[in-house]
């Protein structure tokens, strides 16, 4: 398996060689910054590529098909639609939080982004509590939000707002559960040592039944912090207009944009991580396939499983009608909580008596 | 000075101002905004010192928990936009007593305490303390556990929780 360490070790060495310590740190940190950015936006042009066309074809429609071939350059042309739109402020906006609200959005995701396990290796954030510093970091999305719905000064993003607001607390509490149930079975919160203990049996085939109903939990979950449908009442535009971003125009509104679909392909990632086994290839236990796929570099396995995972979520999302915002809450407080409360003990007993492969 | 306490003074400096801004603007809801940052300041600080799961316990309780508790209390009570009115005199005498009387008492303890060397090198990651260590010792009734605050905590839970019910509930 190819260890990018060495690439980073020997890009560290090559630094501190040449200048002192804190230049070199400092050089690093914009490097790994700009990294982080350029990914950020190309798999978002990726991501709302393909919600565009995986959405038509569970329509039976074409989809973007004029910009391009295949209407590949369709968000190229989006992006810059957008860049070149004024950005509107409202008479009555508080302007300090109108403009600061979006930006804490993108920086929370970016910095659950930052996370993501790519490769062995390759993490950036790799701590000891790194599961619970994920969870931290995108619960602070909703302040954004929040702000966003209040600073707007309008009725119909502030109920925008409240509901996202008890849409994401709430789902955020089953997404926790599920996390914790699969901490049980892996032993450690460290993403980089939690991939690492799945080089012989990916979690879900390990854990079995209480991990399988954890996958399914988080899948659900996942869409509901997202706010993406069938839970997308926060911006229902039938009802709300457009919800909390209602009064956005230009980038501010590109930003919830980006973070949207970023923030479901990170839920994608952290379910690759913690379920599907991160960077690690496919074993059958013969020896040639096995072969085969160790030449297959790790951020490819990586990215091929989110992406597979995304396009489950999409799949949920173009499938279910919408729920009504009562209904949402009572799925999760009666019914997914309570489930994921005896699924975490019965995580617990298995890995406690090694009931588990 | 090393990366280090150029870090520390960068984050100490965005606190001091945040803080300073939480208490000086006239919209309730900024002040909310600013309190928010101020918060992840300090978990900035926890991060710095090694403290990851302190830092990440800040960050989720403070900065995720209580600021949204407090943007949503604010949603509900305040009507949108209103600017804080003029206190009167009393008042602000009686606020600067409490606030010159909290401040010395935090001088007094801060100048008579005798530091031991301040530690500035980040730890590295082997010598973090791993979570089950942390998890043992919450639950742990030896000399330095710490299960009887848990617990304490939990039945203070459990009190909000029933509270919370009985408010929801009119019937």
């Amino acid at each position: 398996m190819f260890d990018f360490s060495i690439v980073t070790n020997w890009f560290d060495t090559l630094l501190r060689s040449a200048m002192p310590s804190w230049a070199a740190i400092l050089i690093e940190c914009v490097v790994v910054g700009l990294i982080i950015i350029t990914l950020y936006a190309c798999f978002a042009i990726f991501l709302i590529y393909f919600e565009r066309k995986i959405c038509a074809f569970f329509q039976c429609r074409l989809g973007p098909n004029r910009v391009g071939k295949w209407g590949l350059l369709q968000v190229f042309a989006d992006v810059f639609k957008m860049l070149t739109k004024e950005i509107i402020f409202m008479k009555n906006t508080d302007r300090l939080i109108y403009v600061i609200a979006p930006v804490m959005v993108i920086l929370s995701s970016m910095l659950t982004f930052s996370c993501i396990p790519w490769n062995k290796g390759a993490e950036i954030l790799d701590f000891n509590v790194g599961v619970f510093f994920f969870l931290a970091a995108s619960s602070l999305g909703i302040v954004g939000i929040l702000l966003a719905g209040i600073g707007s000064q309008n009725k119909y993003s502030l109920i925008g707002a409240m509901r996202a607001g008890a849409q994401i607390i709430s789902y955020e509490l089953s997404i926790g559960m599920t996390m914790l149930a699969m901490i049980a079975l892996t032993g450690t919160m460290q993403f980089s040592a939690i991939v690492e203990g799945q080089a012989d049996c990916w979690n879900i085939v390990k854990g079995h039944v209480p991990a399988i109903i954890a996958f399914i939990i988080y899948m659900i979950a996942g869409n509901a912090e997202c706010n993406r449908g069938p839970f997308d009442m926060p911006e229902a535009e039938s009802e709300l207009t457009a919800g909390y971003h209602t009064e956005y125009s230009g980038m501010g509104f590109g930003f919830y944009y980006l973070a949207e679909y970023l923030n479901l392909f990170i839920c994608a990632c952290i379910a690759t991580t913690i379920f599907l086994g991160g960077w690690m290839p496919l074993h059958i236990g013969v020896a040639g396939f096995d072969g085969v796929m160790d030449a297959i570099p790790g951020f490819v396995w990586f990215v091929v499983k989110a992406v597979f995972v995304t396009f489950l979520l999409m799949w949920e999302r173009w499938t279910f009608p919408r729920l009504r915002i009562d209904q949402l809450l009572n799925l999760e407080w009666k019914y997914l909580i309570p489930i994921s409360m005896g699924n975490l003990v019965l995580m617990a007993l298995i890995s406690e008596f090694g009931l588990h492969f | 000075m090393n990366a280090e306490s150029v870090i520390f003074y960068i984050l100490a400096f965005l606190i001091l101002a945040f803080s300073v801004l939480t208490v000086t603007t006239k919209r309730i809801i900024r002040s909310a905004m600013f309190l928010f940052f101020t918060l992840l300041g300090t978990a900035g600080l926890y991060f710095l010192m090694g403290y990851t799961f302190l830092g990440s316990v800040q960050m989720m309780v403070y900065a995720g928990g209580i600021v949204v508790l407090f943007v949503f209390s604010i949603l509900l009570t305040s009507s949108n936009g209103e600017k804080l009115v003029r206190l009167k005199t009393g008042k602000i005498f009686a606020a600067a007593v409490t606030c010159l009387l909290g401040a010395a008492i935090v001088l007094f303890i801060i100048i008579t305490h005798h530091f031991t060397g301040a530690i500035t090198d980040a730890v590295p990651s082997e010598q973090l303390i791993s979570i089950s260590t942390i998890g043992h010792q919450m639950l742990s009734f030896d000399k330095y556990g710490y299960v009887l605050p848990f617990e304490a905590v939990s039945v203070l839970l459990l009190a909000c929780i029933v509270a919370g019910i009985i408010i929801a509930r009119k019937r």
